[in-house]
C-alpha cells in the first residue's frame, strides 16, 4: 500500500482557451467559466487583432470575431474584463506580433479599474519566432520582433514582476510536425536567443538578470504517445536546469525551474468518430501531469469537436471537467514523483536529451535560431517531419483509430441531424464591431491620439522600450490597426521561408503514387502543357501546414505548384491565377471565414475572366458549409478526415480534365 | 471574353498583348507553353504578329541570376518598387528548378514579390526549368518577347551557379549577377573563367555588414579593369533588398547599361542574336554536340541563321527536319 509521504500537491491552473464574436459575448463566457470553477482566463483573440488590423481593414473581412475576440481599442478591452477584477485574475493571452499592444491595453484597463501594474498576474505568449515556423501571425522581420519580445520582458521584470512576459512555444512546432527532439531543440534554442537578446539590450542590470531567467516560461504540446511525452517534459526540465546554470549562471534554484503551460495536441484529433478525441485528450493530459517533477503549471484542453469547427460552451465545459476529475477525484496529487528511479524512463529521457543537444548544435552551426529561421533550415526540418508523418498515416504504419483503421461506426448521437455539433459565430458580429469602432473613433480626442502615435514612432525608431509609449497610446484611444501601422512603417514587414523547397522524394513510391504521376503527365500532354496549380491561403489565418503538405505532395506527383503563401486578398489570388496560367486553384482556410472569402474570390476571378478555372477548398469546414460551398461552385472540399493524399491528387486531375472538356480516365488510380 | 481553354486567334491576341491587356498576355504565355501542334502553329503566328519595333528596340530585357539563397527574389521585389515609382511597367519571368523524378516543381518566388500586390502594371509568371537544371526552359525566350511587347521592363530571374549563368546572359540585354555574401564561389568561378562575366555584379544583404563588404571588395579586385566583349566596364554594387538601400543606384546602373548599348547601336544587334541562341540551344539539348556538328558546327549555324532570317519556330523546325533527314540517310 502506498503511504502518503508528501503533502498533497496544489492543482495546476485550469483554463479554457476561449473568446469569440465580441468583447461583450466573450466577457459573458469568461464569467460563466469562472463560476464553473475555472481558475484562470485564456484569451483567444481574432486574427485581425493578432495581425494588427482594425475590424474595418480589407484583410479583416470575414475574420472578425471568428477564432477569438476582436479587440480594436481600450473600450473593447474594458468590456472584455467587465466585472473581472484584473488585480485578482491570472490571465493568459495568446498574442504575439501585437503582444506589446494587447499587454498595454490590459495594463491600461487594470489602471482604470484601480489596480497597480505590480498587482497583475498572467502571461503574454509573445514568442514571435515560432510564428515564422508555424501559426503565421508574424508581422515584422525577425530583428524588430526579437526587440519587441525583449522590450516586453525588460519592462515587465521591472514593473509587472508577477507577469510571464513570454511563453516560449514548442506547442506549435509539434502541430507543424516536430518530433519530440525537434520540439526540445528549437524551443530551447529560441529561449537562449531571447535571453541573450535581453542580456545584450542593456535594459537589465547584471544582478537582476536572474529574475529575467526566472520569468521565462514555456508553452508545450502533449501528443498521444504519452510515455514519450512524459519523458519529453522531464528532458525539458533537465535541459533547462543545465542551460540556466551553465549558460546564465543562475544561482537561485527557484529561478531555474522549468515552468510551463500546456494545451494538449490538436494535430491528432480526428473529424471522423470525434468522440474518440475525449480519450485522446485525457491520455495527453496525463503526459503533462503524471510526473510531479515536471508537472504543468497551467493546463487547457481542446474540445472533443475541435476538428469539426468552433466548440460550444458545453463542449468547453466537458474539457474543464476532465481536468477537475483528474485533480480532485483521483489521488494523483497525493504522491511524490512516481517516475523517479525508473530505468526505462531515465533511458528514454537521456536519449531525448542527447538528440536535442545534437540538434541545438546544428542550429548553432546555422548561425543561431534567427539565422536558421531566415535561411529556412528549421522550417525545412519541420516540413520534412510532417511529410514523414503523413506518409506513415497513409501507409498505415501510424495508426489512428477511426481514421486509417477501425473505421466502421454506429451513428453518433453527439453529431445528430440538424445539429452539427459546433458553434456558429453570429454573422452580424463583424458589422457590429465595425460600428462600435467607428463610434469610438468619432468620440476620442484626435490630438491626444496623434501625439501618442508620434511618440510611438519616435520610440520605435530610437530603440527605447516600446511599452510606456504603447500604454500611453492605449489610454489615448489609439486603435490596434493604428498602433501596428506605425510599427509596420518603421520596421517593415516580412515573409519567412516556406520550407517546402525540400527534396523529399518518396524513396519507394507505391503503385498509387506512380499511377497518379502517370495521370498528371498524360493529362498535361493532352492539354499541351504541364498541369499547374495555385496554392494559397486567403484571409489572415496563418496555419499553413496543410497547404504546405498539399504543395509538397503535388510536386511529388508531377504538378507545377505556384505556392503563394498566406495572408492573401481575393484580388491577389485572382491576379496570381491569371498571371500564372494555372489549371486549378487550391485554397486553404482554417479560421472559419471560408464562406465570405470564397464569395469574394469568385467575384475577383470573374473580373479577370477566370470564372471557368476550378477552385477547391481545404480546411476545417463543417459539413453543412461543404454543401453550401459546392452550391456556390467550389469543385471539391477537403477536411482533416481526408488523409489519402493520392486520392486527393487523383481528384485534382479529374477536376482539371472535366473543366477542360476531357473525358475521365477509364479506371480509378 | 474568350474562354482560356480554347486556342485564341493569334493576330488579335498580339494586338491585345501590345495594348497591355493582362488577360490576353496570360493567354499568350499559356499558348507559348502549349506543345500541341495546332497551338504551336498559332504561337508562331502570334510571335510573327508582335510589333517588331518593340521587340528590336523598345523596353529593357534584364536577366538576374545567382546562387540559391542570395536573395534574388527579394531584390527583384525591391527593384519592382523602384521601377513602379518611376512609372515603369514590369513583367517578370521567375524560373525555379523542377524535380528530376516527378517532373513537378514548387514555384515559390511570387511569395517574396508581393510588392506588386494588386498592381495591374506588374505581371509575374513563374516557370519550372523542366529538366534544364539551373538553366532556362525553352519557353522562356518566346515568353520574354510577349512580355516585351507589353511592358517597359522585362526581368528573367533564374537560379544559377557557374556555367549556367550563360543561358540567361545570352537572352537578355543586361545580365545582373547576385553574389552570396561570405561565399567565395562566385569569385572563384569568375577568376577561373567558368562564369561568363555579367554586365553587373551585386552583393545583396549589405545589412549583414562585414561579410557583405568583404565579398564586395573581393569582387571589385577580381573585376579590376574587367570589361565584357563589347567593352562595357563591369561595375560591382552593394545593396540591401531588406532595407531598400542601394536599389535606386542599381536601377540606374541597369538603365545606364541599356543606354550604353543603345548609343553604340548594340541593343538591336543583341536582341537579334537571341533568336539564333535560342534555336542553337534547343538543337543542342535535343541532339547534343553530335547534332550541332552534323549541322555544320556552331559558328556555321549562327552565320546561316543570321543570313536567312525567318520566324523562330520555323527555323528551328526546319533545322530539326534537316538533322533528322541527314541522320536517317547516313
Amino acid at each position: 500500500m502506498g503511504t502518503k509521504t508528501v503533502k498533497r500537491d496544489r492543482p495546476w491552473l485550469m483554463r479554457t482557451y476561449s473568446g469569440h464574436s465580441s468583447a461583450k459575448a466573450s466577457n459573458e463566457l469568461y464569467r460563466t467559466n469562472l463560476s464553473k470553477g475555472q481558475t484562470g482566463l485564456s484569451v483567444a483573440f481574432d486574427l485581425p487583432t493578432q495581425t494588427g488590423y482594425d475590424a474595418d481593414h480589407p484583410l479583416a473581412r470575414g475574420e472578425v470575431g471568428k477564432v477569438g475576440v476582436p479587440i480594436c481599442n481600450i473600450r473593447d478591452m474594458e468590456t472584455l474584463f467587465d466585472q473581472i477584477p484584473l488585480g485578482q485574475m491570472n490571465t493568459s493571452m495568446t498574442i504575439n506580433a501585437t503582444a506589446a499592444w494587447l499587454l498595454s491595453l490590459y495594463v491600461a484597463v487594470a489602471e482604470r479599474q484601480g489596480f497597480a501594474q505590480a498587482d497583475l498576474q498572467g502571461t503574454t505568449q509573445n514568442d514571435i519566432l515560432k510564428e515564422y515556423l508555424s501559426r503565421g501571425t508574424y508581422i515584422f522581420p525577425p530583428g524588430p520582433s526579437v526587440r519587441l519580445i525583449t522590450d516586453i520582458i525588460s519592462y515587465t521584470v521591472k514593473h509587472i514582476p508577477k507577469w510571464n512576459p513570454t511563453n516560449i512555444c514548442s506547442y506549435h512546432l509539434q502541430e507543424a510536425g516536430a518530433t519530440p527532439v525537434q520540439e526540445l531543440a528549437y524551443a530551447l534554442s529560441t529561449a537562449t536567443t531571447i535571453l541573450d537578446a535581453v542580456k545584450n539590450s542593456g535594459q537589465i542590470s547584471p544582478d537582476a538578470f536572474e529574475d529575467v531567467v526566472g520569468r521565462i516560461s514555456f508553452f508545450v504540446n502533449a501528443g498521444i504517445r504519452f510515455i514519450e511525452e512524459v519523458c519529453k517534459m522531464r528532458a525539458f526540465a533537465a535541459l533547462w536546469e543545465q542551460i540556466t546554470q551553465e549558460r546564465y549562471n543562475v544561482r537561485n534554484p527557484e529561478m531555474r525551474r522549468f515552468r510551463y503551460g500546456v494545451q494538449v495536441n490538436s494535430l491528432g484529433l480526428t473529424e471522423s468518430q470525434p468522440e474518440n478525441n475525449v480519450q485522446r485528450i485525457v491520455l495527453e493530459m496525463l503526459a503533462v501531469t503524471l510526473s510531479k517533477n515536471a508537472r504543468a503549471r497551467a493546463l487547457q484542453l481542446p474540445a472533443w469537436n475541435e476538428a469539426l469547427g468552433l466548440p460550444r460552451p458545453w463542449d468547453q465545459q466537458w474539457a474543464l471537467r476532465m481536468q477537475q476529475v483528474l485533480a480532485f477525484e483521483t489521488d494523483l496529487l497525493d504522491y511524490g514523483d512516481i517516475f523517479d528511479g525508473s530505468a526505462v524512463i531515465a533511458a528514454k529521457v537521456q536519449s531525448l536529451i542527447e538528440g536535442a543537444l545534437a540538434e541545438m548544435e546544428r542550429v548553432r552551426e546555422h548561425g543561431g535560431m534567427v539565422q536558421a529561421i531566415e535561411t529556412g533550415y528549421v522550417k525545412r526540418q519541420l516540413v520534412a517531419s510532417h511529410t514523414e508523418r503523413l506518409r506513415a498515416i497513409e501507409r498505415g504504419d501510424l495508426k489512428i483509430v477511426g481514421l486509417n483503421c477501425y473505421r466502421e461506426t454506429e451513428k453518433s448521437p453527439l453529431v445528430g441531424e440538424g445539429d452539427s455539433g459546433i458553434m456558429k459565430v453570429d454573422p452580424r458580429a463583424e458589422r457590429e464591431q465595425i460600428e462600435r469602432l467607428n463610434a469610438f473613433r468619432a468620440q476620442r480626442n484626435q490630438a491626444d491620439v496623434n501625439a501618442a502615435l508620434a511618440n510611438l514612432m519616435d520610440v520605435a525608431k530610437s530603440g527605447e522600450n516600446i511599452m510606456p509609449a504603447s500604454i500611453r497610446c492605449a489610454h489615448a484611444g489609439v486603435t490596434t490597426g493604428e498602433w501596428s501601422q506605425v510599427l509596420r512603417d518603421v520596421f517593415g514587414e516580412y515573409r519567412p521561408p516556406t520550407g517546402i523547397d525540400i527534396s523529399l522524394h518518396d524513396e519507394s513510391p507505391t503503385g498509387a503514387v506512380q499511377a497518379v504521376r502517370e495521370r498528371v503527365r498524360i493529362t498535361g500532354e493532352e492539354l499541351g502543357r504541364p498541369l499547374r496549380i495555385l496554392v494559397g491561403k486567403p484571409g489572415l489565418d496563418g496555419h499553413s501546414n496543410g497547404a504546405e503538405q498539399i504543395a509538397v505532395k503535388a510536386r511529388d506527383v508531377g504538378f507545377e505548384i505556384v505556392y503563394e503563401g498566406i495572408r492573401l486578398t481575393p484580388q491577389q489570388i485572382a491576379k496570381a491565377a491569371l498571371e500564372e496560367g494555372v489549371h486549378l486553384i487550391g485554397l486553404s482556410v482554417l479560421s472559419g471565414s471560408h464562406m465570405e472569402l470564397v464569395e469574394d474570390i469568385f467575384v475577383e476571378l470573374g473580373k479577370v475572366g477566370l470564372s471557368e478555372t476550378p477552385v477547391i477548398v481545404g480546411g476545417i469546414i463543417p459539413v453543412e458549409d461543404e454543401k453550401a460551398l459546392k452550391a456556390k461552385g467550389i469543385a471539391a472540399v477537403y477536411t482533416p478526415k481526408d488523409i489519402d493524399m493520392n486520392r486527393i491528387m487523383s481528384d485534382l486531375v479529374d477536376i482539371i480534365r472535366q473543366s477542360n472538356g476531357l473525358g475521365p480516365f477509364k479506371q480509378a488510380a | 471574353m474568350v474562354a482560356m481553354r480554347s486556342i485564341p486567334e493569334p493576330e488579335a491576341l498580339a494586338v491585345s498583348v501590345s495594348g497591355r491587356d493582362r488577360t490576353a498576355l496570360a493567354m499568350s504565355l499559356n499558348l507559348l507553353d502549349d506543345k500541341r501542334p495546332e497551338a504551336r502553329r498559332c504561337a508562331a503566328q502570334f510571335l510573327a504578329t508582335l510589333p517588331s519595333e518593340k521587340l528590336d528596340t523598345a523596353g529593357h530585357l534584364i536577366g538576374i541570376t545567382g546562387p540559391p539563397g542570395a536573395g534574388k527574389s527579394s531584390l527583384t521585389s525591391a527593384l519592382i518598387d523602384v521601377w513602379r515609382q518611376r512609372d515603369l511597367s514590369v513583367g517578370v519571368l521567375a524560373v525555379d528548378p523542377s524535380s528530376p523524378i516527378s517532373g513537378g516543381a514548387l514555384l515559390g518566388d511570387r511569395l517574396r514579390m508581393q510588392a506588386g500586390g494588386a498592381d495591374g502594371n506588374v505581371f509575374i509568371r513563374s516557370l519550372a526549368c523542366r529538366g534544364e537544371f539551373g538553366g532556362l526552359s525553352a519557353e522562356v525566350w518566346p515568353m520574354s518577347l510577349a512580355m516585351l511587347a507589353a511592358f517597359d521592363i522585362v526581368l528573367i530571374e533564374t537560379v544559377g551557379v557557374g556555367q549556367k549563368e550563360i543561358d540567361v546572359s545570352k537572352m537578355s540585354d543586361t545580365t545582373c549577377f547576385v553574389a552570396q555574401p561570405a561565399s567565395g564561389d562566385s569569385i572563384q568561378f569568375l577568376k577561373a573563367g567558368i562564369m561568363e562575366v555579367p554586365h553587373l555584379l551585386v552583393v545583396n544583404k549589405a545589412d549583414i555588414g562585414a561579410a557583405a563588404s568583404k565579398t564586395l571588395s573581393e569582387l571589385r579586385s577580381t573585376l579590376k579593369r574587367q570589361t565584357d566583349a563589347d567593352g562595357w566596364r563591369v561595375p560591382a554594387l552593394s545593396v540591401s533588398a531588406m532595407q531598400g538601400t542601394g536599389i535606386e543606384e542599381l536601377a540606374d546602373t541597369l538603365e545606364n547599361h541599356r543606354l550604353w548599348l543603345v548609343e553604340r547601336g548594340l541593343l538591336t544587334a543583341r536582341r537579334k542574336r537571341f533568336q539564333a541562341e535560342w534555336i542553337v540551344k534547343r538543337l543542342r539539348e535535343e541532339f547534343g554536340r553530335f547534332g550541332i556538328e552534323k549541322l555544320g558546327g556552331e559558328n556555321r549555324l549562327f552565320e546561316m541563321l543570321a543570313q536567312r532570317g525567318g520566324a523562330p519556330f520555323d527555323q528551328y523546325d526546319s533545322l530539326r527536319e534537316r538533322f533528322l533527314a541527314n541522320w536517317k540517310n547516313s
